[in-house]
């Protein structure tokens, strides 16, 4: 590359001619539609100009209409790869408005189901920048584990990907048994699913030759474009909000954050692969905790926010009347605003949450990692070749749902 | 390997065989019905996937509900050689010029299919951005509900366009009536 | 946050803007400072630099539309990964002029998120270097996250309103 940027500087200005290239909103089915106009000076980038909303369904506004306990489907929505993680943080919002106090046993399962959806998120990307690279293998292979993941989810909570799972205050009913065999067999054959891929992809030398130092950024620049999750860490910067801030008892849990030193997409590769490594730590873990709790407990015991078990609603006059006004938005709730913040699959994923004490928000905003870590992208292409551009938008893990909202 | 109620070898149905007139090294039947065969099953789709729903397409095209077996294996994502366009998510008022743009772009005999609640209908976003159901803009043969389908939904809404391009008559994509319906979208 | 980080970070700031700072508050154990809209930027910059606070990560800004008091708030909210501390600036703008200086010349990273504010609320950010529409289509005249602006394309005929309970 420096060879050929020998000859065209030398060119004066007035005589470059510059071609502007579309990667038009539809792209092959992977990322998601997004537009970026690029300038080019033959196979270099010069400029990268992004326009998106091609998917702007205006989540926000639609939350202002939506009673909170619905507002659970519209989050499932944004980083639809990982949803239980958008669900678990909008929930412990809510119970930070509410001061609902959850038991450790449903920090717990929280946290087991969120770590599940982590290594789903990071999955599909780092199979993506395999394919992305040409190596279609790692993708087929790995999906098989997902299909695994959903099946977990299915258990819990019937559905695979848009999961709508655990209610505000708890868990809408208690893991079957079934789920718990599923989550053991996944933990023990996962390890050796995630070698295999490893071993086809970290140390082969035609990925590390495309991956390397291609759409690097430096910790500075990261920082002030307010870059989290995986991308931060993978420029040097070991910001994670389950240790900064933790949330749902991730202070009792022991595990390491990766992170790497160029920012380019070999780092972000890796950075992914270890905290798929670490989320399996966390799960054990977990796993050991939940045996020591009492078993009959999936969600906190506070009458007039959280939905009363169908049995006594059924049965009792109180579960009645209760699940009538929670339903029907006639209970008290506080007026205030409120921010919580969880570790999604992509960064420090927001809510940042306004109640008048109606049954509906005031004003909610989500504080997407997609949306901020994106205007970096033009940055981070500049100089590159259209393949380096490629593979730097797949590192990225940019997911149209979560960018757009 | 073989037992007297049949080897592995001779269970196997490839297809079934159209109605013909058969003999020593050659098979009669009519032209519609051979192009029916062919054409149904080997059906390249073009994958305009959105959102959730273009994951549940990924998981449809892994190994597990392989939809490659259906001769769907090669995915076009070019409009000019692509049979079947997948619309899959949620498309918005900004996004419709370009759907349009892609149809318009698909050489004929072309299907379209409309795969979750979002394109169907607008789903769950009636906002002033979505556009309530692809429908609006461009002619859909198959719609599959769901929020987002299971993968065996969409396999079932492919089985059901391999249906209709197996039964389809070679002259209708000349004829008014599919004429007069392509204008009724503005559509020439 | 502690009793002592919350004094530090107010008394740094009101080292130099004591006249600006209108209401803390404490918020569910978030720091809330409401401030008058003159001198927004060379307070954040004031945060960012000053050794106290070290606010040099915004997490998020966004507009939020006021109809009773007729005016629209933008909050900008900052965290300094130094320090852990988390702080929540507001300013308040009267709706029919909604003028305030852009913050990109801190920080990079809002540049698309004035962009949103002003989509969705009309927030003009002077010194912006690409103020134009980013997620809603370019030719539209309403800024659709104001109240008075309803949530449902008015134009569909297929569903059916008195149904629905809209």
């Amino acid at each position: 590359m420096e060879a050929k940027q020998q000859v065209t500087d030398q060119l004066p200005p007035e005589e470059k001619q510059y071609s502007y290239l579309n990667l038009g909103p539809t792209h092959p089915a992977t990322h998601g539609i997004f537009q970026n106009v690029l300038k080019m000076d033959g196979e270099i980038i010069v400029d990268a100009e992004p326009t998106i909303g091609y998917i702007h369904r205006a989540f926000e506004k639609l939350a202002e209409r939506r009673p909170f306990y619905q507002i659970t489907t519209l989050t499932d929505r944004m980083n639809y790869c990982s949803s239980p993680i958008n669900n678990m943080g909008w929930h412990m919002t809510v119970e930070k408005l509410l001061n609902i106090e959850i038991p450790k046993r449903v920090q717990y399962l929280r946290v087991i189901i969120m770590e599940l959806s982590r290594i789903s998120d990071h999955i599909i990307c780092n199979t993506i920048i395999g394919q992305d690279t040409g190596a279609t293998t790692g993708f087929l292979y790995l999906f098989q584990m997902r299909e695994r993941i959903y099946e977990i989810f299915e258990e819990i909570c019937g559905a695979r990907l848009t999961t709508n799972i655990g209610r505000i205050g708890g868990m809408e009913r208690n893991f079957p048994k079934r789920a718990w065999e599923k989550i053991d067999a996944f933990m023990v054959d996962f390890p050796p699913a995630l070698d295999e891929f490893t071993r086809l992809l970290e140390r082969n030398r035609i990925f590390m030759d495309r991956t390397i130092n291609c759409g690097s950024i430096s910790a500075e620049r990261a920082l002030a474009y307010s870059f989290s999750g995986p991308n931060l860490r993978a420029a040097g910067v070991d910001y994670d909000v389950r240790v900064m801030n933790p949330y749902s008892s991730y202070e009792e849990f022991d595990f390491i954050i990766p992170v790497g030193t160029n920012g380019d997409t070999y780092d972000r590769f890796i950075v992914r692969q270890h905290e798929m490594l670490e989320s399996m730590k966390i799960i054990r873990q977990a796993l050991e905790k939940v045996k020591k709790e009492p078993e009959h407990i999936y969600q906190a015991r506070v009458p007039e926010f959280v939905l009363p078990p169908k049995e006594e609603v059924y049965n009792n006059m109180e579960a009645l009347i209760y699940q009538f006004k929670i339903v029907m938005g006639e209970t008290d709730v506080p007026k205030g605003e409120v921010y919580h913040s969880v570790e999604g699959g992509n960064g420090e994923l927001g809510f940042y949450l306004i109640s008048d004490g109606g049954r509906t928000p005031f004003r909610l905003h989500f504080r997407r990692p997609c949306f901020i870590y994106y205007q970096a992208y033009p940055e981070m292409i500049k100089g590159t070749m259209l393949s380096d551009a490629i593979l730097t938008m797949s590192s990225m893990n940019v997911i149209a749902g979560e960018l757009d909202a | 390997m073989t037992t007297s109620q049949g080897s592995i070898t001779s269970n196997v149905n490839i297809g079934e065989k159209p109605e013909g007139y058969e003999g020593a090294g050659f098979f009669a039947t009519s032209l519609d019905k051979v192009v029916g065969m062919a054409r149904a099953n080997s059906i390249w789709p073009l994958p305009f996937a959105t959102s959730c729903c273009g994951i549940e397409f990924m998981a449809t095209m892994g190994s597990h509900y392989d939809l490659g077996r259906f001769g769907s294996e090669r995915l076009s994502f070019s409009p000019r050689q692509a049979d079947l366009l997948m619309v899959m998510g949620t498309i918005a008022k900004k996004m419709g010029p370009i759907l349009r743009q892609v149809y318009e772009q698909m050489a004929e005999p072309r299907w379209v299919i409309s795969v979750g609640a979002c394109a169907c209908s607008g789903g769950i976003f009636d906002t002033y951005s979505v556009l309530q159901g692809i429908d609006r803009i461009i002619p859909v043969d198959v719609y599959v509900p769901g929020c987002p389908p299971r993968p065996e939904q969409i396999l079932d809404g492919i089985l059901k366009i391999q249906h209709l391009v197996e039964t389809e008559s070679r002259r209708r994509r000349e004829s008014p009536e599919y004429k007069a319906m392509l204008n009724t979208y503005g559509i020439e | 946050m502690e009793g002592t980080d919350q004094e530090k970070i107010i008394s740094a700031l009101k080292e130099k803007f004591e006249g600006e700072v209108l209401q803390v508050e404490l918020l569910y154990d978030f720091l809330t400072i409401t401030l008058k809209k003159d001198q927004i930027i060379s307070i954040i910059r004031h945060l960012y630099d000053h050794p106290d606070t070290q606010f040099q990560y915004l997490t998020t800004l966004c507009g939020v539309h006021y109809p009773d008091l007729n005016q629209i708030a933008v909050m900008y909210q900052l965290h300094s990964l130094q320090k852990n501390y988390r702080i929540r600036l507001k300013i308040y703008l009267p709706v029919e002029n909604p003028v305030t200086p852009t913050l990109t010349t801190v920080f990079p990273a809002a540049n698309w998120l004035e962009r949103e504010t002003f989509d969705f609320f009309g927030v003009v950010f002077e010194g912006h270097p690409n103020l134009k529409r980013i997620l809603n289509v370019e030719d539209m005249i309403i800024f659709p996250l104001r109240k008075e602006y309803p949530l449902e394309d008015q134009t569909r005929e297929d569903k059916n309103d008195t149904m629905f309970g809209r």
